[in-house]
């Protein structure tokens, strides 16, 4: 990788010419692909409104976002990264078995999170806390999965956001079946807002090289599915660039199936709010599924198993948190009117409180008792699971001594 | 079977239905069908042509293009997206055209269909049927005759079950459709165009309405059957080997040996208790199925039989299946396939100590 940043039209990955797949230093997504003229951006880096007319039809569907609803989105994003750096230093700290950073992807989870009516319905992959947020998930319970307590942890129909899954894309074809499920209910295009309902599937780019997620905008498409394919662009699939994955930008190959796409600027949370707002409108309305990459870079490691030292530089990170989202929208409240210490140190009240509360939650997280592990393996009785049930509570039983006490 | 024939499903019939093996599936789709609007049906081919083997014949016709679904020709896309319409509240059937034609489908099947009741801690239940056309016999090209029933049964979270007589096979689809776990129905397509007695109006769907049986009453996704009573030896069978295997009780008892035959039907969960309660009866037990003997259901029943019946057996378990190969080409099927032959000869064996 070279040291200079600039700005790569990404058309230089597409002219055929001799790029070896997988190397980094020829890597055209890496950096600077948000500088593409064609990704939907309402929030210069540093805070400023754009002012492209192109995008006018995007301004217009945030024009209702008043400092108010701006001030919203800020909590939300710094909820969200506090959040993750107390599961991180909690995993460090051992309490965790794994955690997986959303840092640097809160504009793209909060503003698309923050689009979503309630109807509508979720299927996260694994690192969607941002979302889980605006879904009313309490964040602490996340963590029932990444202590490896539970595999789930919250019940995905009190949220309308199932569960984290964890084999990359596999969910991007549940969400077009429930999708089917929607049109089958007859909940699109029916004009009622408070009906009309649309499913949402979050992946990341490295999941776009799985076969389920071409097969689920395949059926998306040929079903006209009231989906939201909405990938995050975070730039590595743990230490593999996003041209490991592709060739040409993840939103191209929408088209292809007749799924209209679109790029946004992941670390811009008005246009990320406003792309999936059109996106949700036309699966809504009928008009079918959406292929939404937003342009984002985490800037935490892949995992806490992770060390991303070991694949990008110092500079590469520079680039990103120079276009931080937290601190682009910071900007704007500043230049708005939007900002004082008040507000300032409210969120920050708030979240020291989230960070002593998932400490705490965490804390008090037992291990579930050992014969639970039969439980629900089937939601009928199930002779082998009831036979094995038996002689595992008999087992355990017979280390109990007469008087009932454990030796 | 015509519309109109079909249309007697929910009243119980005064005397038996004639039906091949096909149509007896396809009459227990179309009473499911007929009760609950939330079956639906997905597939290749399964609409207009009525499937490869016409088991879903007429179905489109009779309840729609949104019920009866002809998917794009990707196995995983048919199962990722049966699970999606489970969890908004659906009972998809899938029909995977031909068993070797399951592998695209295996990772949503074993990592997401099988785990979600699990992971979801019993929140989320998947009702998902998949049928499979299995097994060989009827001298098709590679990966249309395979018996991959075993790799599902490994996998905790899915029931496996397999029909061998028509009308085993209408209340079996129907129960499966019934149950709240993930099934998958492997369907012994070479006994497709056999004919058998069916009681049509029978079943969970069969009264025409949605069942509100729970799954204890759903015998055939739990209990194995004795198809055939005798004294001297158990022969187990399941799917398309209880015909061979009712064919081996009759010639042994021309040569004066009493052999009862026990149908699984269900391979996962194993209904041990009926095959010991025989085995310990007879002292000597065979098992037959198509899928390759080295490490298959064969395997397991043996070795519970062996811990369960170790003071009454008489002779090691026997099993006769097929060899450790890919299905071979068919020319050769014969020889592969357990053969009346074979499993007379498994037989002698046991009954030689």
């Amino acid at each position: 990788m070279t040291d200079t940043i600039s700005a790569s039209p990404v058309s230089e990955g597409t002219d055929g010419a001799a790029i070896p797949a997988g190397d980094p230093s020829a890597d055209v997504f890496v950096r600077g692909a948000d500088q593409d003229p064609g990704v939907v951006r309402l929030l210069a880096p540093d805070g400023t409104r754009t002012t492209d007319p192109a995008f006018d039809a995007y301004r217009r569907r945030v024009a209702h976002l008043d400092v108010a609803a701006l001030r919203g989105l800020y909590r939300d994003m710094v909820i969200t990264r506090r959040f993750d750096d107390e599961a991180t230093s909690l995993q460090r700290q051992g309490e965790l078995a794994l955690f997986a950073q959303a840092k640097g992807q809160e504009a793209a989870q909060i503003g698309s999170g923050r689009a979503l009516a309630a109807q509508d319905f979720v299927f996260p992959s694994y690192r969607e806390h941002g979302v889980a947020l605006t879904r009313g998930l309490d964040l602490p319970e996340i963590l029932h999965l990444f202590r490896a307590q539970e595999h789930g942890g919250w019940d995905p129909a009190d949220f309308n956001f199932h569960l984290y899954t964890l084999v990359i894309g596999s969910h991007s074809l549940h969400a077009t079946g429930y999708a089917m499920g929607v049109q089958r209910d007859g909940l699109v295009g029916t004009g009622d807002p408070d009906k009309d309902t649309a499913v949402v599937a979050y992946f990341g780019d490295g999941a776009t090289s799985q076969g389920d997620v071409s097969e689920a905008l395949g059926f998306a498409a040929v079903n006209n599915a009231p989906v939201v394919f909405f990938c995050q662009n975070n730039q590595w699939a743990i230490s593999v660039p996003t041209s490991t994955q592709s060739r040409v930008p993840i939103a191209e190959r929408g088209p292809g199936f007749g799924v209209p796409s679109v790029r946004v600027d992941g670390n811009d949370v008005l246009a990320s709010y406003a792309v999936t707002a059109e996106a949700l409108e036309r699966a809504r309305s009928g008009g079918g599924p959406t292929l939404i990459e937003a342009i984002t870079f985490r800037t935490g490691a892949h995992t806490t198993s992770d060390d991303p030292t070991r694949y990008r530089t110092r500079a590469e990170e520079q680039y990103w948190e120079d276009r931080d989202p937290i601190a682009r929208l910071e900007a704007l409240l500043r230049a708005e009117g939007g900002w004082d210490d008040a507000f300032a140190t409210e969120v920050q009240a708030e979240a020291d409180a989230l960070g002593v509360r998932v400490r705490d939650f965490v804390h008090a997280l037992a291990a579930p008792a050992a014969a639970t592990m039969f439980d629900n393996v089937y939601a009928t009785e199930h002779a082998v699971v009831t036979a094995e049930r038996t002689w595992f509570t008999d087992y355990q039983a017979s280390f109990d001594d007469a008087d009932g006490s454990h030796r | 079977m015509t519309t109109t024939e079909t249309s007697v499903v929910g009243v119980p019939a005064a005397a038996p239905t004639r039906l091949p093996f096909a149509k007896a599936i396809n009459a227990g789709l179309q009473a499911a069908l007929a009760a609950d609007p939330k079956v639906l049906l997905m597939g290749e081919d399964i609409g207009r042509l009525g499937g490869v083997f016409r088991v879903t014949d007429g179905l489109q016709a009779e309840f729609g293009t949104t019920r009866v679904v002809d998917s794009p020709l990707a196995e995983s896309g048919i199962v990722g997206t049966a699970i999606g319409l489970a969890m908004r509240g659906y009972r998809p059937v899938c029909e995977i055209q031909f068993d070797g034609f399951i592998f695209p489908a295996f990772d949503q099947i074993t990592t997401q269909l099988a785990k979600m009741h699990y992971r979801s801690a019993g929140r989320v239940s998947l009702p998902v049927v998949i049928r499979v056309p299995f097994g060989g016999g009827i001298g098709a090209v590679e990966h249309h005759s395979e018996s991959p029933e075993a790799l599902f049964a490994h996998t905790a979270g899915l029931r496996v079950i397999s029909p061998s007589s028509p009308a085993d096979a209408y209340v079996m689809i129907q129960e499966a459709i019934a149950s709240p776990d993930p099934v998958l129905f492997f369907e012994p397509k070479s006994r497709y165009w056999e004919k058998g007695d069916v009681a049509l109006g029978s079943g969970p769907y069969g009264a025409g309405e949605v069942p509100k049986t729970s799954a204890a009453d759903l015998t055939t996704l739990n209990r194995a059957v004795v198809v055939r009573p005798g004294t001297d030896l158990t022969l187990v069978a399941y799917g398309p080997t209880v015909a061979t295997a009712l064919k081996v009780a009759e010639t042994a008892a021309a040569e004066g040996t009493s052999i009862e035959v026990v149908d699984l039907r269900t391979i996962s969960p194993l209904d041990s208790a009926t095959v010991v309660a025989s085995v310990r009866r007879t002292g000597r037990c065979v098992v037959v199925h198509e899928a390759p003997a080295f490490y298959g259901v064969g395997a397991e029943v043996a070795a519970q039989v062996t811990e369960e019946c170790f003071y009454q057996l008489e002779a090691p378990v026997q099993r006769v299946g097929g060899f450790h190969m890919p299905y071979p080409p068919a020319q050769l099927e014969h020889d592969y396939l357990p053969s009346l032959d074979r499993v007379l000869d498994a037989v002698d064996r046991a009954l030689s100590y």
